[in-house]
């Protein structure tokens, strides 16, 4: 029963975050627990994904309770790998916390609930039943408002109260549709769900209710529903707002990837034409957004609704090298929105100014800063040494294959925009002319830099090292394809 | 103004013990019956919060000297270590053995560590409701 491993991305978390509630004087001792607590499920994660390549999907029975009677968590490569991207996200986001929140964060618990967010993250990632992935994501969430409101100014305030209601509605939603689900077809697990709706062959009532999962995920991924998120994401502090935009929408995209693959893969000329649907609006929303605003911090947002779209085209499209695609862009995501985030909260934190026409020539000043940005920038875009390059590449093959061309034309038009979006702010806040004279210059701590080297190193070893994790991906998006893998890996006998 | 609250006063110190009473009643029936960790924390924290209303928040807390937010803390590092600790002995996260043993007096009698996780949960009730009552109250 080695599978045990399987339940410590959440249980560690979680225990740490109850035994810094205990150490809440001890500041620096708080900061060193979460970071090796964080390092460990990163740890941890690598080792099961180097074992479930050598002996397949890993299940651990919770409580010994078989499926489909208890809970179970299921660990193929695909949660394995977000799980281990959702650690490092988080170990970059601490440090540049350590140096930048302050004490009167620091002093409320902040690193306690940043441990209950990644619990929760993973718990959702990994977890094999619907109803304990509400769960998760219900803990995911509490942290997350209380780390939105934390610091209690009155943007965050105004923000986070939009923010709680729109996902409290949500997550009722969520819960409905998971009772008529239940009551459709009598279990939650879904190994045994998926079981279940092929045998019914995916009646008509079973696809209504799929579309309900649709509206869930999709206000808590962004898809069209999107309206609450440039707010939210730019109202906390940036350590906060990077571990967002890197995080939370993800596991929302996660989740439809996971019904949309494993239950409600019937009937794909309703539900995945939907999906592409909603995938084209909010890639033309999320562009349009983008490029109106000159508030930085939203351009960045609405850059992450941007990728969101971009990722449903490749499960809209369904093929193997689409969710393969999909897959890397949501690993190569994750990297990149940290890093813009914590850029643009620099930038910010440096020149006391949002928007980017309010800021020039800071390249003279902060050349790192700038060249960091252009890295970033690229990587989004997709430009071949940067780890966006394959994951649009694979997505554009995909639509190709499928026949779905007019999601391809929109997805690379975006990318396209994107460029553009991200060229503005490096244009006018980079370049032009030096407003800030050497001497007034605010210094810029190393230890506010080292994060963001962090994950433009990222960037680029994912770009370069696209060899190493191709088979895992692969294994992911073939798990993705053929939910029997699945199903078997969770009902066989021990 | 003044309020005379002798009555209720008078009345809670009674009641006080009933539900208490319940509580216990409600966390040991979970075993087999309705009723369990959660219910029984509800219940609990209910004859706080009768308590805080009837007298004032000092004279309780100074009879109750307990930090609630680290009771919660210590309710679910109790829980979750009932579930870790399995796995060091090479059982599953989160399961659980029972003991059935045969008193002289009492009859059969059962025992399982599912009572530690039901307390954890007990306890992070209490300490989250507390908590909660005492921060709006404070607001006011």
């Amino acid at each position: 029963m080695m599978n045990n491993v399987l339940v410590f991305p959440m249980v560690l978390p979680v225990l740490t975050g109850i035994l810094l509630i205990f150490l809440r004087p001890y500041i620096r001792l708080q900061r060193w627990l979460s970071m090796l607590s964080v390092l460990g499920t990163g740890a941890m994660s690598i080792i099961l994904l180097q074992r479930v390549q050598a002996s397949g999907i890993l299940t651990i029975d919770i409580g010994g309770w078989q499926p489909p009677f208890g809970i179970l968590f299921v660990g193929d490569s695909f949660a394995l790998l977000l799980v281990l991207t959702a650690s490092i996200v988080t170990a970059v986001c601490l440090l540049y916390a350590f140096s930048t929140i302050g004490p009167a964060h620091e002093q409320m618990h902040v690193y306690a609930f940043i441990q209950f967010l990644l619990a929760g993250v993973n718990g959702s990632f990994l977890t094999g039943d619907l109803f304990n992935l509400f769960v998760c994501f219900e803990v995911m969430l509490l942290a997350s408002y209380i780390l939105a409101s934390l610091g209690g100014k009155r943007k965050q305030l105004r923000e986070s109260l939009k923010y709680v209601i729109i996902n409290i509605l949500s997550s009722w939603i969520f819960l409905v549709a998971i009772a008529y689900l239940y009551g459709a077809v009598g279990t939650l697990n879904m190994a045994h769900l998926s079981e279940r709706i092929a045998e019914s062959g995916q009646t008509p009532l079973l696809t209504t209710i799929s579309m309900l999962f649709l509206i869930v995920f999709s206000l808590k991924a962004g898809l069209v529903l999107y309206f609450w998120l440039p707010g939210t994401y730019s109202a906390p502090p940036t350590a906060i707002a990077a571990l967002f935009g890197a995080l939370l929408t993800k596991v929302g995209v996660y989740a439809m990837f996971r019904v949309f693959t494993l239950l409600f893969y019937h009937e794909p000329s309703i539900t995945h034409t939907w999906i592409g649907i909603m995938a084209a609006i909010t890639l033309i929303g999320g562009s349009i957004g983008a490029i109106s605003s000159k508030d930085v911090r939203v351009i960045v947002s609405y850059n992450v609704v941007i990728a969101v779209g971009f990722m449903m085209v490749g499960l809209a499209a369904a093929t193997s090298a689409a969710l393969e695609g999909s897959i890397y862009y949501l690993i190569h995501d994750m990297l990149v929105k940290a890093l813009l985030f914590l850029l643009a909260g620099t930038m910010i934190a440096l020149t006391g100014k949002s928007k980017f026409n309010e800021m020039s020539g800071l390249i003279r000043n902060y050349p790192l800063l700038g060249w960091l940005f252009f890295i970033g920038m690229l990587s989004l875009a997709g430009i071949p040494p940067f780890s966006g390059f394959i994951g649009k590449v694979l997505i554009g093959k995909g639509t190709i294959e499928a026949g779905t061309y007019i999601l391809l034309a929109l997805a690379f038009v975006s990318s396209i925009l994107v460029l553009y979006s991200l060229l503005r702010v490096f244009r006018n806040a980079f370049w032009g002319e030096t407003v800030i004279s050497l001497e007034e210059e605010k210094p810029l701590k190393k230890s506010w830099l080292v994060p963001s080297v962090l994950l433009a190193i990222g960037t680029i070893v994912l770009g370069l090292g696209v060899e190493v994790l191709a088979p895992y991906v692969q294994d992911a998006a073939n798990v993705l394809l053929q939910p029997k893998l699945y199903i078997d890996a969770v009902f066989q006998s021990k | 103004m003044k309020t005379n609250d002798v009555i209720l006063q008078m009345i809670t110190k009674i009641v006080v013990f009933i539900i208490l009473t319940l509580a216990v009643y409600l966390f040991f029936a979970g075993h087999h019956n309705p009723g369990g960790g959660f219910i029984a924390g509800l219940v609990l924290s209910s004859a706080f919060v009768l308590l805080f209303l009837a007298f004032d928040t000092e004279t309780i807390i100074k009879g109750l000297p307990l930090n609630f937010k680290v009771t919660a803390a210590v309710g679910a590092l109790l829980a979750i270590s009932s579930g870790i600790v399995p796995t060091l002995f090479g059982h599953p996260f989160l399961n659980m053995v029972m003991l059935t043993i045969n008193l002289p007096l009492i009859g059969k009698f059962e025992l399982g560590t599912i009572v530690l996780f039901e307390a954890g949960v007990a306890l992070a009730v209490v300490g989250v409701v507390v908590t909660i009552i005492l921060s709006i109250s404070e607001d006011v």
